[in-house]
């Protein structure tokens, strides 16, 4: 059982990190007493980042999965040059409530900078500690608009907003649907009814009609997400006759809508995703032949970026059999924000890094796009959206055409001719 | 009323009382803004817990869906203040009926169709579920995506519209905390906590000398959810963001309840005990876990599980009955 | 719409429905006997999930063979966790039962995150995606077997109630507490049983869901609620009452789905949960106690 290693692993990851954290934080008690030495000591200092991700409760998988960007941070950093980083970990439990007292906890422990929380709901929170104590705070996951949109002064987010989103996905469909010559003429769009899925679901009436595309909506379906069963909502698509499924779902729903395209012997011409499920790694693990296919329209990578590589090897390296992905790639950039910001800053001061943040002009990184840049609200606004497509178990980016490395397969290949 | 509110209380409890108060009104010129918050948790539960605690502790009715009155007041203000600019301080005029129209619903339903005991509470998650689920598609309140008050400047602190630093929010529930009590010591100690006590401990035999059971059950219900729904409005403000998902999930309304029947169910000082306790427990084994370098989501959990487990074994009617025999404090048990 | 789809969301919905009903059983059982709400029943399922896969993952064996053997296991911790932890609580108040129940779900829950992770996991059968093709129906082949499999161990079950000496003993049990205490039963251990019987029917149930539902350690308070559900409308402490409610809300949450939109289709079934409760509040089988 692979699986257990790599769990292991994950585990065991930050225990190691953490104990290395503790035997520092003791040497550094016992310097206070002699203070000249001290002083030379701060400035060659780590700067101590708070990670705030909710590893336990309804988003474990999640926040779990955005720790190993975390985990291989360090060593990528210690390439590039850049100072180090003195990892502060916290569990949001998936609680607002929980989000908001540890990002307390950890400032008032000394946290100079935090990073977090794959949700928005404890990103919102986390924001008003933040920004209330005057330290840096770097999303690094979490499309709600409203989280920069609130004036503040020291939150930044390198993620892009559901709108973005929106608008990339039907560009980089139109790029496809260009290169095949061929478009579906109808979809049958599919959401869980959740905070990014509503908020997808809203922004959808506003951004279609302003790309001309070759398909209409057929029906909008909206299911729970903690659903047990999705076969009726299958059904459901199938009867509208659509020629391809647009989804916005999580990742165990993903795997059942396939269960259920399978068994109610339905292959759409295209599965178009705008969100997560269809490309993780338990996604492909679970279905093996039958998560071939789908094309997800999401925040990724550029795989032909220099650092890209790097990642890769890293990820490889220290959790094998699994890809990168968007929790990686994110809550990574998030802490080459902080230690690019700290570089420059040249001091742990809050004011300094924040402005230091402000200013970043990243170019050598990884997400898709120009590069790390934030604008007034602390919005990276340049960043762009790929389509990813399965392919034997690996993922490929087939558009936009200067971020990809594959040509995309099209129309997907029926499930019942799979062998 | 003075005379009644203090009327048959040990000198000794009056001093710790008052101790105790002291000390929370200078914590915050005291501790840190970390602990300040964790205060703020403490005493959020020590209300939440106060106002469930009549509907369960006095009258003796199980509600497991509390955090429908917690939601119904927290999206009440909440849209009002962010759609039409409306204080939420005028906002609790609507949201307290509402809230009480909620719970006199299930009430009059409940205790007409005389559905009782472990019916009652399946009945009270069924409503919170179902509004769970309604509010998820209640798109002028944001669904399922979620319902974001605005929020920018701290530096002054705004007690009409409740915008400010976290030490108006810390005195804010520390009054209602302290209100909730006073409110369910004059009850407890007037006729109606005897109509209650003789309800909880045997409704046949109170109906029989003659106490209308009904209307006093609903009386119950009606102060609970009104005052539940303040602690919505309170966590409107101080969070910013309201998911259907968090506010009104099962899960939310048995955290609601575990401060009470911890501390000691149908007692007055037990739900205070017991926030203090919950919050205290779970927030120390964040620094014990880490002092000895575990990492592991879940382990923390797993011990907040066996405390519990240890004390609803052990002591069955909650700690502040045992505290209050350590201390010499009588409270009469009601 | 073309007119077989009904069809085919209300066959769907009836078989998962049984496999829910069997799930339902077991806490009906347990509340039927011993007046306990078992408010840790989803979690005994995911912990009967979880021994499924790890059997699967170990040795290739089919959950649905395997059922028997997880559905020891679960008898025996059901037995187990009885006879030490509640029995004790069988006089305590509602209140009281409930708290001790949600920590020990609690305590289960985050033990099979530590254990397991928190991805989700599944078994991958030769039939996973399979159906069968009726005329113009389709039929999910997993959740006929399973639906199978359901109505086989309630079979079973309802045959040990009424022919075997120790069923009848526990249904005397459940009938007259003093009575059965005066003519010698040892309730105690009568009850333990119970206990451990509800156990393994959710056992057996997770066991068969599986082969449906992915698990993770979460899934498991969703499925309490859902228990809930189901007993109350079908009536608590009624067997056959348990099965019907599956069926009902099985078939009421797919029509729903169908019907209205799939994300409100839990409104549907709270709704007649409520319906239920206000109208027959000893549920559609159930006999009238109080």
């Amino acid at each position: 059982m692979t699986k257990t290693t790599r769990t292991d692993l994950a585990r065991k990851g930050p225990r190691v990190t953490r104990r290395a954290f503790t035997a520092g934080a003791g040497a550094t008690a016992l310097l206070a007493g002699t203070a000249p030495f001290n002083i030379i000591q701060a400035q060659g200092a780590a700067l101590k980042v708070g990670v705030l991700l909710p590893r336990s409760g309804a988003q474990a998988g999640i926040g779990q999965d955005c720790q190993r960007g975390v985990q291989v941070a360090a060593g990528i950093l210690k390439d590039l040059g850049l100072p180090n980083l003195q990892i502060m970990n916290a569990d949001t439990e998936t609680n607002v409530e929980v989000a908001r007292a540890q990002a307390e906890k950890l400032i008032n422990e000394g946290a100079q900078l935090l990073i977090g929380a794959f949700d928005s709901g404890q990103s919102t929170a986390i924001a008003q500690v933040a920004e209330q104590k005057g330290i840096p705070y770097v999303i690094n996951i979490a499309a709600a608009p409203p989280i920069t949109e609130q004036g503040y002064k020291f939150v930044f987010r390198n993620f892009p907003v559901a709108g973005t989103i929106l608008a990339d996905a039907f560009a980089n469909q139109k790029e496809i649907f260009a290169a095949t010559g061929s478009a579906p003429k109808s979809v049958a769009f599919l959401h869980c009814n959740d905070t990014f899925g509503t908020a997808m679901k809203n922004g959808i009436g506003a951004v279609m009609p302003k790309f001309d595309m070759p398909y209409k909506i057929a029906e909008t379906i909206s299911y729970d997400p903690t659903a047990r069963d999705l076969s009726v909502e299958i059904a459901k698509a199938k009867a509208t006759g659509a020629d391809a499924l647009l989804v916005v779902s999580r990742l165990n729903d993903a795997i059942l809508l396939t269960r259920e395209l399978v068994k109610q012997r339905w292959s759409p011409m295209a599965i178009l995703s705008m969100g997560p499920g269809w490309y993780e790694d338990q996604y492909l693990k679970t279905l093996g032949k039958l998560g071939d296919g789908p094309l997800s329209f999401v925040p990724w990578y550029d795989p032909n970026k220099k650092l890209s590589k790097q990642l890769e090897a890293a990820v490889a390296k220290a959790f094998p059999g699994i890809n990168v992905n968007t929790n990686h790639v994110y809550t990574f950039e998030a802490l080459l924000v902080a230690a690019d910001a700290y570089k420059r800053a040249g001091s742990t001061n809050p004011t300094a890094l924040a402005d230091a943040i402000r200013k970043t002009d990243i170019k050598d990184n990884v997400s898709t796009g120009p590069g790390i840049q934030f604008n007034a609200k602390g919005q990276n606004d340049k960043l762009r959206n790929s389509a990813i497509q399965n392919r034997g178990g690996k993922l490929v980016t087939v558009a936009p055409k200067e971020a990809s490395n594959a040509k995309v397969e099209w129309p997907m290949k029926p499930y019942d001719k799979r062998g | 009323m003075i005379g009644q509110l203090f009327e048959g209380v040990p000198a000794r409890a009056l001093v710790l009382g008052g101790l105790l108060l002291g000390v929370l009104v200078a914590a915050p010129f005291l501790v840190n803004d970390y602990l300040l918050t964790v205060l703020i948790i403490i005493l959020y539960y020590a209300y939440t817990g106060q106002a469930w605690n009549i509907m369960m502790g006095f009258a003796g009715q199980l509600s497991l869906g509390h955090a429908l009155y917690v939601g119904l007041g927290a999206y009440t203000t909440a849209a009002l203040y962010v759609h039409f600019g409306v204080s939420p301080w005028i906002g609790i005029l609507a949201a307290i009926p509402i809230a009480i129209i909620g719970g006199a619903i299930i009430g009059f339903l409940a205790f007409r169709f005389r559905v009782g005991g472990v019916y009652f509470a399946i009945l009270t998650i069924a409503f919170a579920e179902f509004a769970r689920v309604g509010f998820d598609h209640f798109s002028w309140v944001g669904g399922s995506s979620g319902f974001f008050l605005p929020v920018a400047n701290y530096s002054v602190s705004d007690l009409w519209n409740l915008r400010g630093k976290p030490m108006m929010f810390y005195y804010l529930i520390l009054t209602m905390t302290v209100g909730a009590f006073v409110i369910c010591r004059l009850l407890l100690t007037g006729r109606i906590g005897y109509f209650w006590l003789a309800i909880r401990e045997d409704e046949e035999a109170a109906r029989a000398i003659g106490i209308d059971t009904f209307r006093y059950k609903m009386f119950a219900v009606i102060l609970s959810a009104g005052m539940t729904s303040l602690a919505g409005v309170f966590f409107a403000f101080f969070y910013n963001n309201l998911f259907p998902e968090q506010v009104f999930h099962i899960s939310r309304s048995i955290e609601l309840i575990l401060a009470p029947i911890i501390g000691g169910i149908g007692t007055l000082f037990g739900p205070v005990l017991g926030a203090f306790l919950l919050t205290g427990l779970s927030e120390s084994m964040h620094a014990i876990l880490y002092k000895f370098g575990v990492d592991i989501p879940g382990v923390k959990q797993v011990f907040y599980g066996l405390c519990l487990l240890f004390v609803v074994i052990v002591l069955p009617h909650g700690v502040w009955p045992w505290v209050a025999r350590v201390l010499g404090i009588r409270e009469r048990r009601s | 719409m073309p007119a077989e789809i009904y069809l085919n969301v209300a066959i769907s919905g009836i078989l998962t429905g049984l496999v829910y009903g069997l799930m339902a059983l077991g806490l009906s059982v347990i509340f039927g006997v011993i007046r306990i709400v078992n408010f840790a029943h989803g979690e005994m399922m995911t912990i009967g999930m979880y021994i499924a896969i790890v059997i699967f993952s170990a040795f290739k064996l089919d959950p649905l063979v395997m059922m028997v053997p997880i559905a020891a296991v679960l008898f025996v911790f059901g037995y187990a966790l009885q006879a030490s932890l509640i029995n004790p609580f069988i006089n305590r108040p509602e209140h009281s039962q409930f708290m001790l129940l949600v920590a020990i779900a609690l305590i289960m829950v985050n033990v099979l995150l530590i254990i397991f992770g928190p991805d989700a996991k599944n078994v991958q059968t030769s039939y996973a995606f399979d159906s069968f093709l009726v005329g113009p129906l389709i039929v999910d082949a997993t959740k006929v077997y399973a639906g199978g499999a359901a109505v086989l161990v309630s079979a079973i079950l309802f045959a040990f109630f009424r022919f075997t000496y120790i069923g009848q003993a526990i249904r005397a049990c459940a009938d007259n507490y003093v009575g059965a205490l005066v003519v010698g039963l040892d309730v105690k251990r009568l009850y333990a049983l119970t206990f451990g019987i509800g156990a393994a029917c959710v056992g057996a149930a997770g066991a068969m869901l599986v082969l449906i539902i992915d698990v993770t350690p979460a899934l498991g308070p969703a499925y309490t609620l859902l228990a809930f559900i189901i007993v109350i409308t079908g009536g608590l402490g009624s067997m056959p009452g348990a099965l019907l409610g599956g069926i009902l809300i099985g078939f009421t949450e797919a029509m729903a789905g169908l019907l209205f939109t799939p994300s409100a289709k839990s409104m549907f079934a709270f709704a007649l949960l409520v319906l239920v409760l206000l109208f027959r509040p000893q549920g559609i089988m159930g006999k009238r106690t109080t």
